[in-house]
C-alpha cells in the first residue's frame, strides 16, 4: 500500500498532469469561449485542491467553484443556535466533533459554553459518545450528530449501539444533509454557470457511482467521482475537460479502489434502518425539502430534538456571504469580512471555521 | 470532515479490528465491511472501516494516468 501511495502522491507525475490539464484546458477555452467550471460538493476537496497548490496552478485555466460541501459550512444559523442552546440543561454531557466547537452562533459557540463550565467534550466516533452514556448513568449525553452520506452511516452505528444495548441516556440531535438535493438545488436554479462536478470520493464510497445517473440523465453534465491524492484531482479534472471536450456527459469512477457501482450495501441499509427523508434548512439558501435525514418515529427515544426541545430566535444577521460562497456565486475575497474582522483566528462564519471551509482554505492557500 | 485515512487491518473480531494507521494502532468498527480479512486494508471514517481498500485498482488507476501524460490515453 506505501508504494500505491507514493505513486498517488508523486510529484513528477502531478507535475505531468498539470501541464497535460492546462493544455485541455486552454484548448475548452478556445472551443467554448470560457475556461471550464467544475464545482466540488466536498469540503474535504476545498481542502486539499487548496492545500495541494492545484487550486492556484489552475486559476488562469479552469474555474474551481467550492460549492456546498462542507457540513459544518451548510449548517444554518438557527441550528448552530438550537446546538448551543442545548447546552443550558441540567447534568448534560454534549459530544460533538471538533469540527463544530468554534462555530460562532448568535450569542457564543460551544467552545465558549465549554469555558463557562459546561460539559461538552469532543469525540471521535459517535461510538464514543455511547460510551460515554454507559459511564456516566447520571447524565443525558447527547451528540451532535452532523454530516453527508459518509458520516450518517456511522451516526447510524451509534444509534444501533444504544438501541441494542438500552442505553436510555443517550441521545442524538441531527442535521444531517445528503448531496443529490443540493446538487439539483443548484442546477435547476442556474445560478452557477457549471460544466460539470468533481463528486465526492468518500461520500460516493457509500452511495456509489450509480446514484449519480441523474446528473446525465436529467441534466446532462458529466461528473467525475475523485480521490484526494494530488494525482487523483489532477486526473479527475483532466477526465472533466476530456468529456467536454468529446461533448460526452457521463460519470467516471476514477477513484474505484474504494468507489463501487452499487456503493456500500451495508451502509444503506444502515441509513435506511435508522434514518428518513426531512426538510432540512441550509445555509444562505433556505429549506430543501427532504434534502436531510432524522431519526426514524420508531426510534424516538433516541431524538434529541424529541426529547429535549428547544427555541430559539431568529439569527442576527452579520455582513457573512458565506451562503452565497457555497453557492459559487462569489468568492470569498467578495466578501467585506474576509481577512479583516472574519480571519481563522476570529471567525465570524463557518466557511473560516472549519478547514473544509472555502473561505478557510482560501485564506491560509490562496490569499494573493 | 468526510475524511477517511487509509489503514491496514492486524486482527479481527466479530464487530471491530485492531488496525494500524501509519504506524498507530487503534481498535475501528467493521459493521460496514464484514468480509474483511487480516491483512487488508480499509478506508476508516469516525472509528468505523467504511470500505476494503482494492489495491489492484489503485495500481490500475495510477497506470491510467501515467497514460494520460504520455498520449497513449484511448
Amino acid at each position: 500500500m506505501e508504494p500505491i501511495l507514493k505513486e498517488v502522491q508523486d510529484a513528477g507525475l502531478g507535475q505531468s498532469l498539470l501541464r497535460e490539464v492546462i493544455r485541455l484546458a486552454d484548448r475548452f477555452k478556445e472551443k467554448y469561449g470560457h475556461p471550464p467550471a467544475y464545482m466540488e460538493v466536498c469540503g474535504s476537496h476545498t481542502h486539499a485542491l487548496a492545500r495541494t497548490g492545484i487550486k492556484r496552478a489552475l486559476k488562469d485555466h479552469v474555474r474551481l467553484i467550492s460549492g456546498p460541501g462542507c457540513p459544518v459550512c451548510v449548517t444554518d444559523q438557527k441550528t448552530i443556535d438550537a446546538m448551543i442552546a442545548l447546552t443550558e440543561g441540567e447534568n448534560r454531557i454534549i459530544c460533538t466533533f471538533g469540527d463544530m466547537l468554534r462555530i460562532p452562533g448568535s450569542k457564543g459557540s460551544l467552545l465558549k459554553a465549554k469555558t463557562e463550565g459546561k460539559d461538552i467534550r469532543v469525540v471521535y466516533s459517535p461510538s464514543d459518545s455511547v460510551r460515554i452514556a454507559k459511564e456516566n448513568p447520571d447524565n443525558e449525553v447527547i451528540f451532535l450528530g452532523v454530516g453527508f452520506e459518509t458520516t450518517i452511516p456511522v451516526l447510524g452505528i451509534a444509534l444501533k449501539e444504544a438501541w441494542e444495548d438500552g442505553v436510555k441516556n443517550f441521545s442524538m440531535w441531527v442535521t444531517t444533509k445528503l448531496v443529490e438535493p443540493v446538487v439539483r438545488y443548484l442546477l435547476d436554479s442556474g445560478e452557477a454557470k457549471l460544466d460539470g462536478f468533481l463528486l465526492p470520493g468518500h461520500v460516493s464510497v457509500v452511495l456509489g457511482k450509480n446514484q449519480y445517473s441523474y446528473l446525465v440523465d436529467e441534466y446532462g453534465v458529466p461528473g467525475v467521482i475523485s480521490g484526494f491524492e494530488m494525482n487523483e484531482m489532477l486526473s479527475s479534472i483532466y477526465l472533466l475537460i476530456e468529456l467536454g471536450l468529446k461533448e460526452e456527459a457521463k460519470i467516471i469512477n476514477n477513484y474505484k479502489s474504494v468507489v463501487k457501482d452499487e456503493g456500500n450495501p451495508q451502509a444503506l441499509t444502515i441509513m435506511e434502518t435508522f434514518f428518513t427523508p426531512n426538510d432540512e434548512a441550509w445555509r444562505g439558501i433556505g429549506v430543501i425539502p427532504k434534502s436531510g435525514l432524522d431519526i426514524r418515529e420508531e426510534y424516538r427515544s433516541l431524538n434529541a430534538k424529541i426529547r429535549f426541545p428547544v427555541t430559539v430566535g431568529e439569527p442576527i444577521k452579520t455582513k457573512c456571504r458565506c451562503g452565497e460562497i457555497i453557492r459559487g456565486l462569489v468568492g470569498p475575497e467578495d466578501c467585506p469580512l474576509f481577512g479583516k474582522a472574519c480571519t481563522p483566528m476570529k471567525p465570524i462564519g463557518p466557511c473560516m471555521v472549519s478547514s473544509e471551509g472555502s473561505c478557510s482554505a482560501h485564506y491560509k492557500y490562496l490569499r494573493e | 470532515m468526510c475524511v477517511g485515512v487509509p489503514a491496514k487491518v492486524l486482527e479481527r473480531d466479530e464487530f471491530t479490528a485492531k488496525v494500524d494507521v501509519l504506524g498507530s494502532q487503534m481498535t475501528v468498527g467493521i459493521l460496514l465491511v464484514p468480509d474483511v480479512q487480516v491483512g487488508d486494508y480499509v478506508l476508516v471514517h469516525a472509528g468505523q472501516a467504511l470500505q476494503i481498500v482494492d489495491e489492484m485498482f489503485a495500481v490500475v488507476s495510477i497506470e491510467e494516468w501515467r497514460k494520460l501524460v504520455d498520449g497513449t490515453h484511448s
